[in-house]
């Protein structure tokens, strides 16, 4: 299968490790993915506060770069890079005045805007059949707490996923062996960029939800957003000095998870670079699926 | 022919821009107009005199009235003529006010307008033949569709006026919403009490039938004359011999397999079953699509219990047929559920309020039951997980209602009222619980309403808070509602163990497909449609079928019986003559020309096309030709508009009057 990739900067800096997992899965999958040649920023954050043309001139360059590559479909593994390129495609296509003035912008027209797929819509179109079948390793020791944030089920009404209670995370897991939780704080705030200004937000907030993760019996969170994961997974020692009774629980990406259940071993995923170290979970660990 | 011409100022309303003097003056010129004045309001009585007047004096034979929309005064008009001894058929309205007076500001311009209409008039009028209005019989007879508290009170209004009603309910019972109802507002008198003797008294009036477990498949005809097929659905009980003793729903070993409609899916029922104890008629059917019976043929307890030998499982849909001159809509409401996200519906849902995830997430209706005498608790209040009393209830107004960006942007009117009787029922019972009210405006308009809420708040201490809840979540046994009390500006949470949604009152699921069976509008929520919002509220724009309560609009008991009692006498209004009499500006076909390619027939919205055989004397067939059914054609002109031959014309509208109108102007 052919598939148009947007890293996005997290992919080539604080989530190397989602960048290196996935591009092992896929490649077990029969993915191949297309790089969108010199792809730039994607208007998050930074961009979308301050100017909400820039934002959509920013996603919209690298979608007028994704169409004159030729790519139909692309897919954006981070988070905040799909929810802005899905909400600049949307404006795109229902104001006509604002894509005019966008084009001019950027200097590209865009005609055909292509398909834009989150890591779990992809996982999606690859199919759970397709990932029972290549999984090599059974991971039904795992309960996993599948957090979404707050970009990658939103914008509500553009977005495939039930904005409030999603479930498509769940689905794929569940194709590793993996057993999901039931769970209050799928969708709440982790405290996103205040992780580098106001840390203190960022502590209350991430424990907020990683104890109503081991508190719903999860021994292990899966996320889809390299912002997620960093304030998740780095913020724990801070949560720990701060709360001396917080018991520590490892974070991984959907692709590492997946990683695992294809036979692929941390160091290969690169799980050994994160905070919380991650142990394969006990009760006889996991096992091997007999041939 | 000699015409006169009568130029209205409608007060200031077409003299402030049109020259009405110059315009009766150049009128006076056109060929065949024997007398042209103008006068300050025609429609008033020495108005219409002056048109009488002139008739007499100069003999007119035909009149054109310069004046405001047809739509308002050509019955006055036409009456006027028809006073002075011409046939109104030959008196033709110049429309200066809406078409003229109104969108122009230049006088100039207008008035040079309002010449060419006038001009354009007398050219129609000219070629205007003397009709006579068609007459049709009345069956008077009214079928009511839905047996709840508006299908009774209207059926009940019309029976006891002395005309027989048809009164068709497809629930095995009726009573409607209302029967399931605690306490309503805001007299807090209780609901059955004062529903079930109105159950009673449709049950024995002798000259209402009731058929209930029953739909209707087809409406054909028209005002005054409609003919209704019913599909009386297979209870699989005989109703000659079934004296309702229940001991076929004792004996009936399916208990817990299906939930109760009743009770809002919070109790189970038996397989054969009445859906409440006070059901008329009391009646059981079997729900085929749990009975063993029916799935396995291994059971038939009921069959054998049954002392009066009224279990019949063979028992088929039966189709009636009855002849009815006036239909009343009593369709009523659904609550939007909360169950789950419905498919294919512009509302998206409320997953952030957990909808059919939490037990003690409720909708108003579970709650009425649960408050209820005869609901599942006996009106304790426990709450369903695990029937605990609640001590801290969280009521939410507007989920689905007023929110266009998740629901309808419509209000459901009446949550505002039951919300505050919800939050009174529950603090009268549990005396240190504590009631707490998410709103957005309270809107308390009607007698006595504004101070029933005040009473909830002031008397009953429940608690209101203005702001919207953005989130609920279990955590230990408890609720946590997020809000925001905007009034404060500051964010709330509310540890609850229940709460209550107060959701968006919807249509009928299949409200848009009885429409158009029975061939009523309906709008883009699937409410019927009135034909005047203001002047005609109960009337549905096709003739003879009237609006009753809130198959219409939200609307709570009050208004809903208002309107009921209110399209109960528009439908007596029709039977108040033998014959009715219909506009003659029909469709006619000429049948020498027609070819019989029935283009006309496809396009007929109101199927008032038939096919007709022209025989030779031997009986041998000749030709099929369109023929028009004058009681059901409303004289829209479309298959006049389409008729490749030119063969069928609107009579009043004919081809060659509409062309003359348009050489005037050329």
């Amino acid at each position: 299968m052919q598939i148009g990739y947007y890293p996005g900067c997290s992919q080539e800096g604080t989530a190397k490790e989602y960048d290196k997992s996935l591009r092992e899965v896929l490649k077990v999958l029969d993915v191949d993915p297309t790089e969108i040649n010199d792809w730039s920023c994607c208007g998050a954050t930074s961009a979308h506060v301050t100017s909400h043309k820039l934002s959509l001139a920013l996603s919209a360059r690298n979608l007028a770069l994704a169409e004159k590559q030729g790519l139909k479909e692309i897919f954006a593994p981070c988070a905040a890079c799909y929810n802005r390129l899905l909400t600049s495609k949307n404006e795109l296509q229902e104001h006509p005045e604002q894509k005019y003035e966008i084009e001019t912008i950027i200097e590209e027209k865009i005609n055909n805007i292509p398909e834009i797929y989150n890591i779990v819509n992809f996982f999606q179109k690859i199919g759970k059949d397709k990932i029972a079948e290549k999984k090599k390793i059974d991971l039904k020791n795992f309960k996993a707490a599948c957090y979404y944030g707050c970009l990658l089920v939103r914008p509500s009404g553009i977005n495939s996923d039930d904005s409030e209670q999603p479930n498509s995370m769940e689905e794929i897991v569940k194709a590793t062996g993996a057993q999901t939780i039931d769970w209050n704080f799928k969708l709440e705030c982790c405290g996103a960029a205040h992780s580098i200004a106001r840390q203190d937000i960022v502590v209350d907030l991430s424990k907020k939800i990683l104890d109503d993760a081991i508190k719903h019996g999860a021994n292990v969170i899966v996320v889809a957003c390299p912002m997620c994961h960093s304030n998740l997974d780095m913020r724990q020692q801070n949560i720990k000095s701060k709360f001396s009774d917080f018991k520590e629980i490892p974070v991984l990406y959907l692709s590492e998870i997946l990683g695992l259940a294809l036979g692929f071993d941390k160091k290969q995923l690169g799980i050994d670079t994160h905070f919380i170290e991650f142990n394969l979970p006990v009760r006889n660990d996991v096992q091997e699926v007999s041939a | 022919m000699k015409i006169g011409v009568f130029i209205c100022h409608c007060g200031e309303n077409i003299g402030r821009t049109v020259d009405c003097a110059r315009v009766s003056k150049a009128a006076g010129f056109f060929p065949g107009v024997v007398h042209s004045v103008d006068y300050k309001y025609m429609c008033s009585d020495p108005g219409q005199n002056l048109i009488k007047q002139a008739i007499k004096d100069f003999k007119l034979d035909g009149v054109v009235v310069g004046s405001c929309s047809p739509h308002m005064h050509e019955k006055t008009f036409r009456k006027a003529v028809a006073d002075a001894g011409v046939n109104p058929f030959l008196c033709e309205i110049a429309n200066l006010r809406e078409h003229v007076s109104w969108v122009h500001e230049d006088i100039d311009v207008a008035t040079d307008k309002a010449i060419d209409l006038i001009r354009f008039a007398v050219e129609k009028v000219k070629r205007n033949t003397p009709l006579t209005t068609i007459k049709v019989p009345v069956t008077k007879r009214t079928l009511v569709i839905g047996g709840g508290i508006s299908g009774i009170q209207a059926a009940l209004d019309v029976a006891n006026a002395g005309y027989e009603v048809v009164l068709v309910e497809k629930e095995p019972s009726i009573g409607g919403h209302m029967s399931q109802l605690s306490e309503t507002f805001p007299t807090l008198d209780c609901s059955q009490c004062i529903l079930t003797p109105r159950m009673v008294e449709v049950y024995q009036h002798p000259k209402i039938k009731l058929l209930t477990y029953s739909e209707v498949e087809k409406v054909e005809g028209f005002i005054g004359n409609f003919k209704v097929t019913i599909r009386k659905k297979a209870r699989y009980v005989d109703d000659t011999k079934c004296t309702g003793c229940g001991d076929c729903m004792q004996k009936c070993p399916i208990k817990k397999k299906a939930l109760s409609e009743f009770d809002e899916q919070l109790t189970t029922r038996s397989a054969i079953y009445v859906p409440f104890p006070q059901a008329v008629p009391n009646i059981p059917v079997i729900d085929t699509s749990v009975c063993t019976y029916f799935k396995t043929g291994k059971c038939s307890m009921c069959k054998k219990v049954c002392g009066r030998d009224a279990i019949f499982f063979e028992q088929e849909d039966q189709m009636l047929t009855e002849e009815i001159g006036a239909i009343i809509m009593a369709t009523g409401y659904k609550l939007y559920t909360i169950d789950k996200k419905p498919e294919d519906s512009e509302i998206k849902g409320y997953g952030e309020y957990g909808y059919g995830k939490y037990k003690d997430v409720i909708d108003g209706l579970q709650f009425e039951r649960i408050a209820s005498a005869s609901g599942p608790t006996s009106g304790e209040f426990m709450r369903p997980s695990d029937g605990k009393t609640p001590k801290k209830i969280v009521f939410i107004q507007c989920v689905g209602s007023r929110d266009e960006s998740k629901g309808f942007s419509y209000c459901s009117k009446i949550c505002c009222m039951y919300t505050a009787k919800h939050a009174m029922l529950y603090k009268h019972k549990v005396h240190d619980g504590e009631a707490y009210v998410f709103y957005m405006d309270i809107r308390s308009g009607g007698k006595m309403y504004e101070e029933f809420v005040r009473r909830a708040i002031e008397e009953d201490g429940v608690k209101y808070i203005r702001g919207r809840v953005s989130r609920i979540y279990e955590e230990d046994g408890k609720y946590i509602v997020k809000g925001e009390d905007t009034l404060a500006g500051v964010p709330i949470t509310i540890d609850a163990d229940m709460v209550v949604l107060a959701t968006a009152m919807v249509a009928q699921p299949d409200a848009s497909k009885l429409a158009q069976t029975v061939g009523i509008p309906y709008d883009k929520y699937g409410y019927f449609v009135e034909v005047h919002p203001k002047l005609r509220p109960v009337e549905s724009s096709s003739g003879g079928i009237f609006l009753a309560g809130a198959c219409h609009s939200p609307r709570d008991i009050p208004d809903s019986v208002a309107m009921a009692s209110a399209a109960a006498a528009k439908a007596m209004v029709l039977f108040g003559s033998d014959m009715l009499e219909r506009e003659p500006t029909i469709a006619l076909v000429n049948e020498n020309l027609c070819a019989g390619c029935f283009y006309c027939k496809k396009v007929c919205a109101y199927n008032a096309i038939e096919i007709k055989q022209i025989k030779d004397k031997q009986g041998n067939l000749i030709k099929e030709v369109a023929f028009v059914n004058s009681g059901l054609c409303q004289g829209c002109g479309t298959c006049n508009a389409t008729c490749p031959s030119k063969s069928i014309e609107l009579i009043g509208y004919t081809d060659e009057q509409i062309y003359a109108e348009i050489s005037a102007l050329m």
